[in-house]
């Protein structure tokens, strides 16, 4: 028999429904988050179009407005590590259930194993290395190695983009918003207290 | 001189205990001692390779690619017993994209598990390895997987391994299903006596359920021939086993096997060993002349690369009136799997207290499901959950407080060699846990707190091996710059390995750690170390770092003795500068080696013999306060207090981090997870991590760590034991006895779920 799961208020399919109140559209600009920083780009009027059972996608990865002829069925995770090579996104369970793979789309926190690339049209997309500037890491980043937010790191890169979400739609999140906000990202580790030690210390310094 | 040499070592790793013959120091380093005054070592330093984790470049075997590499799966058995009649690959061969498929029909025979084979005819689980495709994508090789055409022989068979033992269950092996022919078996004093003499008996039966090490990067290799050579990337906690493991099952030398792992997602016991998909890849490579890369989905590490044997444990424990504890009997058995793994969980009974009189008989049961493989304290965690619920039980028997009754019956020596421990602070651990829960405030009389909300206080003991020992060996490399890179056969596997070894070698070399260079997990480069497992690697290949560090120090000296024509007595070493006595000068690294001809300077040191005589354990104890809803039944953990004696500190961070997460890993042990087997089709059900319950940051109690040693000099230069696995023993056990403490009513059974919360209040 199937038993019930015992403490989740949230469930991990929700978690993202919560999240989604217009970031974007609020206007808030936070100097460290750079998906806010630039100017909103008019969205690409071309559909995406199928041609030898390719379609072709415009979208914006990581600040930069990329074209690509992909497979139909391509996930947004597969565009990214298989397409652009952006191996931090990392895939887990494939099925929407860890949160491994969580990138920003349109400053929402999503599964990126769980929506085809093509959903992704015209949108703007942030992973992993989007935080970065060069070589130099983002606050959020820094605060997870000062406050140890992980331990094998192979969930990591989904835990940040959380995060991030999080931070863009609450500055200074309470230890129940924390929670919520980053109940969608399993960590087998299980470094949960020092993760949300993490997020804390980043709101601070963001 | 020669620096080494050889002795006859003991150590335990999991719960065997090894004897080897180990190349160790002449010399014994002396330890550091408590109170000493060190810079780097035991402090919250972050980790050194913290960059590449939150930056997304840290490169997994997951994420690696090689040019011109294909991808292969495997087509695992869809039933749980049968033999195979025929396979016919010819279809699957024709699918554009597909470049081979492997089967026995085409495989040579490569022994695995004992008296299987890497193909065998007879499929033993439904997860079994039939065949495996090597295609252009991993799309196709998936599809190419459903037109492989495999007509099986059924057989009947058993997921459970209570039916297994029963006269005519269906056989998985010839041997029976009883793992070596009958159980293992362990007696001191006489307990049937001691059942006659005591004022107390409690006789009861407890059960603990398959849990699955679930790592979030799955099992994955990446593998590439160069000739005869084999360069082979691989997510595993053992380089050199997957190295020895495949150079066997090829039949090639061990120096042509190359096995790197640099960044690895988590394993817990799952990879300790060569995989099967590993030496799949391998001869798949070899045939089509293209680098081959393999990963498990989901499912595959749901049913195919290892779990946590269940457990049925009946125990029978007497005690006098006055405490003492007078007699423990555990019968037990649990499912190994279709094949040999270790289900005993009585090693913590044996051990932790004081008891004259100790029965034990334990089977490991075939049974047609996925084999078992260590995980994370493999028997302690289900085996201390039994022992200390039914220690308070036998406690309120007596009307004596449960932390009373374990100090009564507290042992001063290992109660099965009867010899002396190098250290034991486990009274200290009971005391300051105690203390931080408030153990005062536990109800004297349990369920009696009013309204449907019950809090209740519990606890329970851990004790583990954890203290590593030889053969250990690390490199040390100083560069003309002053800049340092110590190199080891050893395995980071999220639990600080880089950062503990950088914080031994800054420490001794009185260098910045941003100067250290840490390379690990490679056959080829790095010298020999043991598989991270056991939780030995800190404790076994931080001595040997010290070692060598210590060594670079003298040579740095005595060159420096050289260059100013001074006794080697006459010069101090201090913050990376050599000064002599009377003479302002101080040379520092780079003007040392300058004047040398050697670019590099290289030592190795070696992890010194543990001493003769002793047992090293780690000890703890855990306290739980919890919360139970009596309306839904649901259990909400709201604190523990985890407080033990692991021998020195390393990094107060990564260690705080580590109990953290082996508390969460025993909590959800006690309260989610479950492997369910469908006894009506013989398959797993919760093959995902939606159906299979992992706990979340919203099932995070305040956890509180206390570490009561300082260090234990007995063991080695560094005076560590390791913690991973201390961390997750006692933790079901603290939180059951909490439970109890809370509703007033025993769960004899794990987890802990609302319907068996229920059953157990209203049934």
């Amino acid at each position: 028999m199937k038993k019930e799961s015992t403490s989740k208020e949230i469930s991990r399919r929700n978690f993202i429904k919560n999240l989604s109140s217009g970031v974007l559209g609020t206007g808030i600009i936070l100097h460290t988050l750079p998906s806010c920083k630039e100017a909103v780009q008019e969205i690409p009027v071309a559909p995406p179009l199928e041609k030898n059972g390719l379609s072709t996608i415009t979208l914006k990865v990581n600040h930069q407005w990329r074209t690509l002829q992909i497979e139909p069925q391509t996930t947004l995770v597969e565009l990214l590590r298989d397409h652009l090579q952006l191996s931090g996104t990392k895939v887990t369970c494939s099925h929407g259930e860890c949160g491994a793979c969580t990138v920003l789309l349109d400053g929402k926190a999503v599964y990126s194993c769980h929506m085809l690339a093509l959903d992704a049209h015209g949108k703007d997309v942030i992973s992993i290395e989007g935080l970065m500037d060069g070589e130099k890491l983002h606050p959020l980043q820094e605060a997870f190695i000062e406050n140890d937010g992980f331990q094998c790191g192979f969930c990591t890169p989904g835990q940040i983009m959380s995060a991030y979400a999080l931070l863009l739609k609450h500055r200074r999140p309470n230890d129940k918003q924390i929670k919520e906000g980053m109940s969608g990202n399993l960590c087998r580790c299980a470094a949960y207290p020092k993760i949300a030690a993490s997020v804390k210390a980043a709101a601070r310094k963001m | 001189m020669a620096r080494t040499t050889f002795i006859k070592a003991k150590t335990f790793f999991e719960d065997e205990q090894q004897e080897t013959i180990a190349e160790v120091p002449v010399e014994r380093i002396k330890s550091w001692e408590a109170g000493a005054k060190l810079k780097v070592v035991g402090k919250a330093v972050p980790r050194i390779d913290g960059y590449d984790k939150v930056s997304g470049t840290a490169q997994y075997t997951f994420d690696l690619t090689l040019p011109n590499m294909v991808y292969a799966r495997v087509l695992r058995s869809k039933l749980p017993h049968a033999t195979i009649r025929s396979i016919d690959t010819s279809h699957a061969e024709k699918l554009p994209g597909v470049l081979a498929v492997i089967s026995q029909k085409n495989t040579p025979e490569i022994k695995w598990y004992g008296n299987s084979f890497l193909f065998d005819r007879h499929v033993r689980f439904a997860g079994d390895e039939v065949a495996c495709i090597a295609a252009e994508s991993e799309s196709i090789a998936e599809k190419a997987l459903a037109l492989i055409k495999v007509e099986y022989q059924e057989l009947p068979f058993v997921v459970d391994a209570g039916e297994a033992m029963k006269k005519n269950a269906p056989q998985l092996h010839s041997e029976g299903n009883i793992q070596g022919g009958k159980p293992f078996a362990y007696e001191r004093g006489d307990v049937e006596k001691a059942f006659q003499e005591a004022d107390a008996v409690i006789e009861e039966t407890f059960r603990t359920q398959v849990a699955i090490h679930n790592p979030t990067e799955a099992h994955c290799s990446l593998v590439n021939w160069d000739g005869d050579k084999l360069l082979v990337y691989d997510s595993t906690q053992a380089v050199f086993n997957v190295r020895d493991g495949i150079a066997n099952s090829l039949n090639i030398p061990a120096s042509h096997v190359r096995v790197i792992k640099q960044y690895m997602g988590g394993a817990f016991g799952s990879k300790l060993v060569a995989g099967k998909y590993t030496v799949m890849a391998a001869l798949l490579a070899k045939k089509i002349g293209r680098p081959v890369k393999i990963s498990l989905d989901r499912r595959e590490m749901n049913v195919a690369v290892g779990n946590r044997p269940d457990s049925v444990q009946q125990l029978k424990f007497a005690a006098k009136k006055d405490g003492t504890l007078l007699a423990m009997q555990h019968k037990s058995y649990g499912a190994a799997g279709a094949y040999p793994s270790g289900a005993g969980c009585s090693w913590p009974l044996r051990t932790i207290y004081q008891c004259p009189n100790v029965k034990v008989e334990e089977h490991t049961v075939y049974i047609n499901a996925g084999p078992g493989r260590p995980m994370r304290a493999p028997g302690h965690v289900q085996g201390v959950f039994a022992m200390d619920s039914a220690i308070d039980e036998l406690a309120e028997k007596i009307n004596m407080d449960p932390l009373e009754f374990r100090l009564k019956n507290y042992a001063e020596k290992d109660q099965v060699f009867n010899i002396p421990y190098t250290s034991k602070r486990l009274k200290e651990a009971y005391e300051q846990g105690a203390k931080a829960i408030g153990w005062q405030r536990r109800n004297v009389i349990p369920g009696s707190s009013t309204g449907h909300h019950k809090r209740g206080i519990g606890m329970a003991s851990q004790i583990w091996w954890g203290g590593g020992g030889p053969p250990a060996a690390a490199n040390m490399k100083l560069n003309r710059d002053g800049s340092i890179q110590v190199l080891a056969g050893t395995q980071d596997l999220g639990t600080g390995t880089y950062t503990i070894i950088a914080q031994v070698a800054s420490e001794v070399m009185e260098v910045p750690i941003e100067n250290i260079q840490v390379i690990i997990g490679d056959t080829a480069t790095t010298p020999y170390c043991p598989s991270s497992g056991g939780s030995t690697t800190a404790p076994s290949v931080t001595p040997a770092v010290r070692d060598a560090a210590e060594q670079m120090k003298q040579k740095l000296m005595d060159a420096a003795a050289a260059m100013l024509n001074k006794p080697v007595r006459d010069l101090t070493y201090s913050k990376g500068l050599v000064s002599a006595r009377g003479d302002s000068k101080k040379l520092s690294i780079s003007d040392i080696i300058r004047q040398l001809n050697e670019r590099v300077l290289v030592t190795t040191g070696y992890r010194e013999a543990n001493p003769e005589g002793y047992m090293i354990n780690s000890f703890g104890a855990q306290f739980a306060e919890v919360e139970v809803d009596t309306y839904t039944g649901k259990i909400t953990v709201l604190k523990i207090v985890a407080a033990h004696d692991i021998g020195r500190v390393l990094n107060r961070l990564t260690l705080e981090n580590q109990f953290e997460g082996g508390i969460m890993q025993g909590l959800s042990f006690a309260l989610m997870e479950e492997r369910i087997m469908d006894a009506n089709t013989g398959l797993m059900t919760n093959t995902n991590l939606h159906d299979y319950k992992l706990p979340l940051i919203t099932d995070t109690p305040q956890i509180e760590v206390i570490i009561v040693s300082e260090t234990d000099p007995m063991i080695s230069n560094t005076g560590v034991k390791g913690i991973g696995e201390p961390a997750i023993i006692p933790t079901a056990g603290a939180i059951a006895n909490a439970v109890y403490n809370a509703i007033g009513v025993r769960l004899r059974e794990l987890p802990m779920t609302p319907d068996r919360v229920l059953n157990a209040l209203y049934a």
